[in-house]
């Protein structure tokens, strides 16, 4: 339900470009995001997508190009020219990132209920009645029992290892959480309910995402726009819906006629 | 400034559309040539001709939803029109939730969602304030006859009628001035198409501009105020 104010956008990224030895795994990326709006990048494997979602991100630095971020304050800057504590204070605070592999966007060994709580400890927040109450309301929004808080996500199924990544990081409040296949792996009953909660969570709270995915049904679902990303380059880009209904370039069509209906 | 009480609420002005099929050698299949037609307040202008006449793609280019490869197509937007075929997708995406309303054959399944919540949401997407989306979604889904034990459950497991009368009160729940309907009665029985012939009068009589297909001989009688036969735009096409 978010108004797109058509103010300036969220994030721009412009030029975004990076070469691994010989290959260009991002070849002048231009992509800009408005507050509450859901960008999906597809493509196949090694078309780029997960190495823009890392330059994004500021993890992997780019050969050329910018990322800018209209921060919470009004002020526009170049993610480049941030100190390395100011990237970090914004990655824990006003930026998430959900992540396919739930290992590496968990804390394994820390409980669940830790799990959320680390990241408003990571604001400052000190008091620990008020962090357990708040960990606990993210992990009933995310359909996590109360009796599990203190369980570590070793003991976790899929399915609730990526809801528990989505309590830790929307519990800052961000504004843009970026996401790298979240339901990948998944059983497809365990996939269309975590689809569903994102997709609530996401309109309730009017993020901004961009969602890196293989799957064109879940872009449709759950993007505005989408950008489709082939060796590199980007191919096509539009309205989610006209993308994959009328399909310009011959990669698309490629990739939406190599969908089996199910 | 108010605008013209004529000025249409939707305009083609002539509108091509062709796909060119990359997988097929480059094969190009026109589907419309010089579209040109208008569908102001409290009409309701039905699409006529043969299956593949382009009767669909020309909705479909209504919505946004397909690209057109010439021409304009006019949306009245308040005091102004703004183009489909140039706007931007946000700018399509906003007048999805102000001004257009589609009703396609199927419902696009939500996982896990009742069936009143989906229509409900289509109501609060549209603008209605949530208690008045709870309470439009319950009369329009007793009004189309869905038994309210249903009301509660996803309608994935739904007949097909049952679905498209889900499709129709979730495409209807909102005052959008216009109302795109892809054979919304296609799957229904003689009962609930009568509700729906009646559902577009009122929207007309509340000042709503439809352009629609319908296949059914009585509803087209009922429903249509004029009958525009799309064969009329192959005519520039080589075929």
């Amino acid at each position: 339900m978010s108004e797109f104010p058509t103010t300036e956008p969220l994030l721009t990224v412009s030029g975004l470009t990076k070469r691994y030895g010989r290959r260009l795994a991002c070849d002048r990326i231009d992509v800009s995001l408005d507050p509450g709006e859901v960008l999906a990048v597809v493509g196949e494997s090694g078309s780029g997508k997960s190495t823009l979602l890392s330059l994004i991100a500021g993890e992997v630095a780019a050969d050329a190009g910018c990322v800018s971020y209209r921060m919470r304050d009004g002020a526009t800057r170049d993610l480049a020219a941030l100190s390395e504590a100011e990237r970090r204070a914004l990655m824990r605070t006003d930026w998430g990132f959900v992540r396919q592999d739930a290992t590496q966007g968990l804390r394994m060994a820390v409980s669940a209920g830790g799990n959320v709580g680390e990241r408003l400890m990571g604001i400052g927040d000190r008091h620990y009645g008020r962090i357990r109450a708040t960990a606990l309301d993210w992990l009933a929004r995310v359909e996590i029992a109360p009796d599990r808080v203190d369980d570590p996500p070793t003991r976790f199924s899929g399915g609730m290892r990526q809801r528990l990544q989505i309590a830790r990081n929307l519990v800052t409040s961000p504004r843009l959480v970026l996401m790298d296949e979240p339901t990948s792996g998944l059983d497809v009953s365990v996939q269309a309910r975590l689809l569903d909660m994102i997709r609530g969570l996401v309109a309730e709270l009017g993020l901004a995402v961009i969602i890196v995915t293989h799957d064109l049904a879940v872009a449709r679902l759950l993007s505005h726009r989408v950008l489709v990303m082939r060796g590199g380059r980007v191919i096509e880009t539009g309205l989610t819906d006209q993308v994959l209904d009328d399909p310009q370039a011959a990669y698309t069509q490629l990739l939406v006629s190599s969908v089996l209906a199910a | 400034m108010t605008p013209p009480p004529m000025m249409p609420l939707l305009a083609f002005q002539d509108v091509a559309k062709s796909f060119t099929l990359h997988l097929r050698g480059g094969a190009v299949l026109p589907v419309i040539a010089g579209a040109t037609l208008a569908v102001h307040p409290g009409e309701c202008v039905v699409l006529g001709g043969a299956s593949g006449a382009g009767k669909s793609s020309l909705l479909k280019m209504a919505y946004g939803n397909y690209r057109c490869a010439t021409g304009a197509i006019r949306v009245r937007d308040g005091d102004r029109t703004i183009d489909l075929a140039a706007a931007a997708p946000r700018e399509i995406l906003r007048l999805r939730r102000t001004t257009l309303a589609y009703v396609s054959q199927f419902l696009r399944v939500i996982p896990r969602v009742g069936a009143r919540a989906v229509v409900e949401a289509a109501g609060i997407e549209g603008g209605l304030e949530p208690e008045v989306a709870h309470a439009r979604a319950g009369d329009l889904l007793a009004r189309l006859n869905l038994p309210e034990r249903l009301w509660a459950l996803p309608p994935a497991t739904f007949s097909g009628g049952e679905q498209q009368r889900v499709n129709i009160a979730r495409g209807l729940i909102a005052d959008r001035p216009i109302l795109l309907l892809d054979e919304p009665t296609a799957s229904l029985d003689a009962r609930n198409r009568a509700v729906v012939v009646d559902l577009i009068a009122e929207k007309r009589a509340a000042g709503a501009g439809i352009l629609g297909i319908f296949h059914d001989a009585d509803v087209r009688e009922a429903v249509a105020t004029r009958i525009v036969d799309v064969a009329a735009f192959r005519g520039a096409m080589a075929a």
